[in-house]
């Protein structure tokens, strides 16, 4: 051992990492006009990160990518973004963020990205996702809405249909039927894990469909209203009984790896998974994976929309070049160039509407049609069948919801495990929202 | 009077057990990294499988992993020697001329270690911003620094304690000046127990993540940063973050392997005779 | 006892200049970041409606000690410090003494043993998260399957423990590495004379080696209760702190409000009392285990 004992030894290795600290220190900086990107670590955007040479010789600019995973990356930016920083000069953000920072001034348009970009293509709702005051502040990279994936295999086994537009007394049902612990099949995967966009995305979708909402339109929170109840309990009865052990710490990319991996009979989540549940390599189901719409109950409001974009923050020193790359990673061009390079099931789905009537896509993707009909029922500004101060739809477009959203989930997640009874979390859950809306002046 | 052969297996079988017990999450993540994606979590955990190096190929070909490292070896290497440049006057200081206060600077040191980074995430990241040191070694080497600095302190404190302090009365009263004091006699004979030191500061710079990953961007950015971009992504990710996290911690695990005999005796207490 | 010892002379001014660098950056740090922090948490500063901030006086302070989730997490905090605390020392000194026996791979089992601290804390709480403790496809559920036990939802059901055991795993190499060469020093001599008036192997680790370790396991504990009480990586990629606040430790805390509620001031207000706490904390253990420093030799 080379090190042992000898001090001389050290003495020159401290000069050794020493001298390798100064080169280092002085390395000298790339030049060339560079461009800095921060994005989420979806395979998607992965996707972009890897197209994104043909970019960098079009236009003879080097790329640097910051890839974070979504929580990070969030608070990494916001810290940036919110003390004025200028260290980003494209970043991807979601359609929760977007209108807030639009409205304190931190992003920069991008509504005249040129006649090319063919901004009619973009859905309606999509494009009211990323916006404030009528106005683009964000490029839809790509959007997801909800839906139900069953195993087909599965029902059929059990003479059960699925029905296009399931109701949720019939999702219980199959669960109950379907349920088989003894061998690893569990009636029903859903989202437990506490935050406000993991189990509560999901939960919010249920409330509206039970006819519920967030907040009245004085922004009182309704956590111990009716439809909360009814919505809670359900949840919490389909999961204990029905869903895989250890839920309330499963988030969505648990419940995709036990559905999956064949452990879920159903699973309502997002479409965006859709693609890699039906890629062999990725998924053992990919043979036996249906869809369905996403479930109902008393009213017709059960999807969800949301969309990753990418936008171009105020500070920036770079915004022509920050603009030509946003208009290339979302326009048709990017789109139809991952579908030659990398097969149209993997294009960035949900956005345009030149992608869902390209037969190519309808062939290699056959929940197409699905998906299309869910982000086209989504309605930002009437989530519930009530009338709502707040836009979106399984989240409340204020910047309190972030921390307000996680301590309801926290406090259903503690009813799941069977903590609180559900009335009781509930209760607690609206103390704490009651409290937030407070501090946050929405409430006097 | 040497234990019978029956004991001598029986401490070997515990030894062994425990040993392996300890390593085999590590092991587990190592074996993890050569799997597919739906090998990695199958149910019962596959044991057997074809190897494959799908994983470390598609993590290299994502992030440039020796600008990381580079980064990484930098930020801990500078850290331990700024921490170790700033400790050893205030530890000779404090070991060999004490005085009622020490104890007070010692408690002090160590409190300043005790605010949670992410209480002053926001100022330390306005201040850092204004002094320009975002995103540069640099700036990460100052704040890792600090971070290490008490320990640092606190450590060489212990093993200077150490040194019979005759040896150095004997020294000076040879003529030597204080600086030819501590770098002749006093660290020569503590070296053992300075590499032990430095060598605990630089595995904790490496594995230093928060400050990491809120200072930096793409030109400081070290093998923390790495990892946590292959962490939580939708869908399956957990063989291509073994495959990121074993290229991440084998650096420093090789080292500190090497290094290991010069750890174990730099920190034995009461062997500095 | 020897006479008088020359060499502990009161401090000349000569080394004033050695400590002043030291303590001059950790005094900035200090002053500096804490003075912000103190001057945060006395205003109502939200990280998303900049330039709205208002002095709040303690408004934060008063809707911090009010929360309960305050002293629910601080209660967490106390129990994660102290059964890390124990566990480590326990088992370290366990290792140590079995390492410290001869037997055949003796060196690698210490590498084996060691290997844990060289992994990134959040790297390890996502392996023990997803590979272990996973109920459906983790190493663990298949284990009690296998037993008939059926699956245990660590995270769910004692997520406290488990971020324990976690941190254990993580830290308990870092006792060995100070323990062991501790226990190595020992002189064989005297183990040897004690063995052979005698002693069992329980009364030599009782009355020989565990009194020689006190020094070292006082080492051990202030430095991994430092550590301790600021531990947020593993929470944050296991439990998330739930479920509900089952999980939530002060830094947690401090995080929620400042990341998630943007709230920089109440996360100041937090920071704040975390430094109280902590300095309530070291205190304490600096009377209990200062003794075991102080010892010359």
């Amino acid at each position: 051992m080379p090190f042992v004992g000898n001090s001389r030894t050290w003495r020159w290795f401290l000069v050794f990492a020493a001298f390798i600290l100064c080169a280092w220190l002085v390395y000298p900086p790339r030049g060339g006009p560079q461009l800095t990107i921060a994005t989420v670590n979806n395979a998607d955007m992965i996707l972009m990160q890897k197209l994104s040479e043909e970019f960098e010789r079009q236009h003879g600019v080097k790329l640097n990518w910051v890839v974070l995973g979504e929580n990070i990356l969030r608070q990494r930016l916001t810290v940036d973004i919110s003390t004025g920083g200028s260290t980003f000069d494209v970043i991807t953000i979601g359609s929760y963020e977007t209108p807030i920072w639009a409205e304190r001034g931190w992003l920069v348009p991008v509504d005249r990205l040129g006649a090319d970009y063919d901004y009619a293509d973009i859905f309606d709702v999509v494009r009211q996702g990323v916006s404030y005051r009528g106005k683009l502040y964000a490029a839809p990279f790509y959007a997801e809405s909800a839906f139900t994936y069953y195993r087909k295999d599965l029902f059929r086994n059990a003479g059960l249909e699925m029905p296009d537009q399931p109701t949720y007394a019939q999702i219980r049902e199959f669960a109950s039927r379907l349920n088989d612990p003894q061998h690893h099949v569990y009636g029903i995967c859903l989202r437990g894990e506490p935050g406000w966009g993991q189990n509560m995305a999901y939960i919010s979708t249920l409330v509206n469909t039970f006819g519920g909402r967030w907040m009245d339109m004085q922004w009182k929170p309704q956590l111990t209203t009716e439809p909360w109840m009814e919505a809670v309990r359900l949840y919490v009865d389909l999961l204990r009984n029905y869903g895989p052990p250890g839920a309330s710490t499963d988030g969505h990319n648990e419940n995709r790896a036990l559905f999956a991996n064949g452990n879920c009979a159903m699973w309502i989540d997002a479409t965006s998974a859709a693609g890699y549940i039906l890629d062999p390599s990725q998924s053992r189901v990919a043979a036996t994976t249906g869809f369905a719409k996403a479930p109902i109950a008393k009213v017709a409001n059960g999807v969800w929309a949301w969309s990753w974009a990418l936008a171009i923050p105020a500070s920036t020193q770079k915004v022509e070049l920050a603009r030509e790359f946003v208009k290339w990673a979302t326009s048709r061009h990017y789109i139809a160039l991952v579908g030659a390079r990398y097969g149209w099931v993997l294009a960035p789905p949900g956005t345009r509407e030149s992608t869902y009537d390209n037969p190519a896509y309808q062939k290699a993707a056959p929940f197409a049609r699905l998906v299309r009909d869910a982000i086209l029922r989504a309605d930002m500004t009437h989530p519930s069948a009530l009338p709502v101060p707040y836009v979106g739809i399984q989240y409340v477009g204020i910047p309190e919801f972030q921390a307000l959203g996680t301590e309801v989930g926290q406090e259903i997640s503690a009813a799941l495990t069977g903590g609180a009874s559900v009335e009781h979390a509930l209760a607690l859950a609206q103390a704490e929202a009651e409290r937030d809306m407070r501090q946050g002046g929405y409430l006097k | 009077m040497r234990p019978k052969w029956q004991a001598r297996a029986a401490l070997a079988m515990v030894g062994w057990l425990a040993a392996l017990a300890m390593f085999f999450p590590i092991l587990w993540m190592v074996l993890t990294s050569f799997k597919t994606e739906i090998a990695a979590v199958a149910t019962p955990p596959v044991v057997f499988f074809k190897p494959t190096l799908e994983n470390y190929r598609a993590v290299l070909e994502r992030a440039d992993y020796l600008a990381f490292a580079r980064n990484s070896v930098a930020v801990s290497l500078g850290s331990t020697l700024l921490a170790l440049a700033l400790a050893i006057p205030a530890a000779y200081s404090m070991a060999f001329f004490p005085s009622r206060r020490t104890k007070d600077i010692l408690l002090w040191m160590l409190s300043t270690k005790m605010l949670p980074a992410v209480g002053v995430l926001v100022p330390i990241y306005l201040l850092w911003r204004s002094l320009g040191l975002l995103d540069t070694i640099a700036g990460l080497i100052v704040m890792d620094s600090i971070s290490v600095l008490p320990l640092v302190v606190w450590m060489l404190f212990s093993f200077f304690r150490e040194v019979p302090p005759e040896i150095l009365e004997a020294s000076r009263m040879d003529g030597a000046s204080q600086r030819e004091e501590m770098t002749h006699i006093l660290l020569p004979l503590c070296t053992p127990g300075i590499a032990a030191t430095a060598l605990l500061s630089m595995i904790l710079c490496w594995n230093e993540a928060f400050w990491s990953l809120n200072l930096t961007t793409v030109r400081a950015a070290t093998l923390t940063v790495f990892t946590a971009s292959f962490s939580s992504p939708e869908g399956l990710f957990w063989a291509k973050l073994s495959a990121a996290s074993t290229l991440a911690i084998a650096p420093i695990l090789i080292f500190g392997w090497m290094s290991q005999r010069q750890l174990v005796r730099g920190l034995s207490f009461g062997a500095v005779k | 006892m020897t006479g008088t010892k020359p060499a502990r002379q009161k401090r000349s001014f000569r080394t004033v200049p050695l400590l002043a660098p030291s303590i001059f950056v950790l005094f900035l740090w200090m002053v500096v970041p804490l003075a912000m922090t103190l001057w945060f948490s006395a205003e109502n500063y939200n990280l998303l409606s900049p330039g709205k901030n208002s002095f709040a006086g303690l408004g934060n302070y008063r809707d911090l000690l009010t929360s309960r989730a305050l002293w629910i997490a601080m209660g967490n905090t106390l129990f994660l410090v102290g059964a890390v605390l124990v566990i480590t020392l326990v088992f370290g000194t366990l290792l140590s003494v079995l390492l410290d026996s001869e037997f055949p791979g003796r060196g690698i089992c210490r590498l084996l043993v060691v290997a844990p601290f060289f992994v990134m804390p959040t790297v390890s709480a996502l392996i023990w998260k997803n590979m272990f403790m996973n109920p459906v496809f983790g190493v663990f559920a298949w284990i009690t399957r296998s037993l008939g036990i059926g699956t245990i939802d660590f995270f769910s059901s004692m997520p406290l423990l488990a971020i324990v055991v976690i941190v254990a795993w993580e830290w308990t190499p870092f006792a060995v590495l100070i323990l062991l060469p501790a226990l190595q020093s020992l002189n064989r001599e005297q183990k040897e004379a004690a063995r052979l008036d005698g002693a069992g192997p329980i009364a030599l680790f009782y009355h020989i080696e565990l009194p020689h370790l006190r020094r070292p396991m006082a080492v051990v504990a202030m430095i991994e209760v430092i550590f301790f009480l600021s531990l947020f990586a593993e929470i944050y990629v296991t439990t998330g702190g739930g479920p509900g606040l089952a999980s939530t430790n002060l830094a947690f805390l401090i995080f929620r409000d400042a990341l998630l509620g943007w709230d920089v001031g109440r996360a100041s207000a937090g920071g704040v009392f975390a430094i109280i706490l902590a300095n309530i904390v070291a205190l304490f253990l600096m009377r209990v285990v200062g003794r075991g420093l102080e010892d010359m030799r």
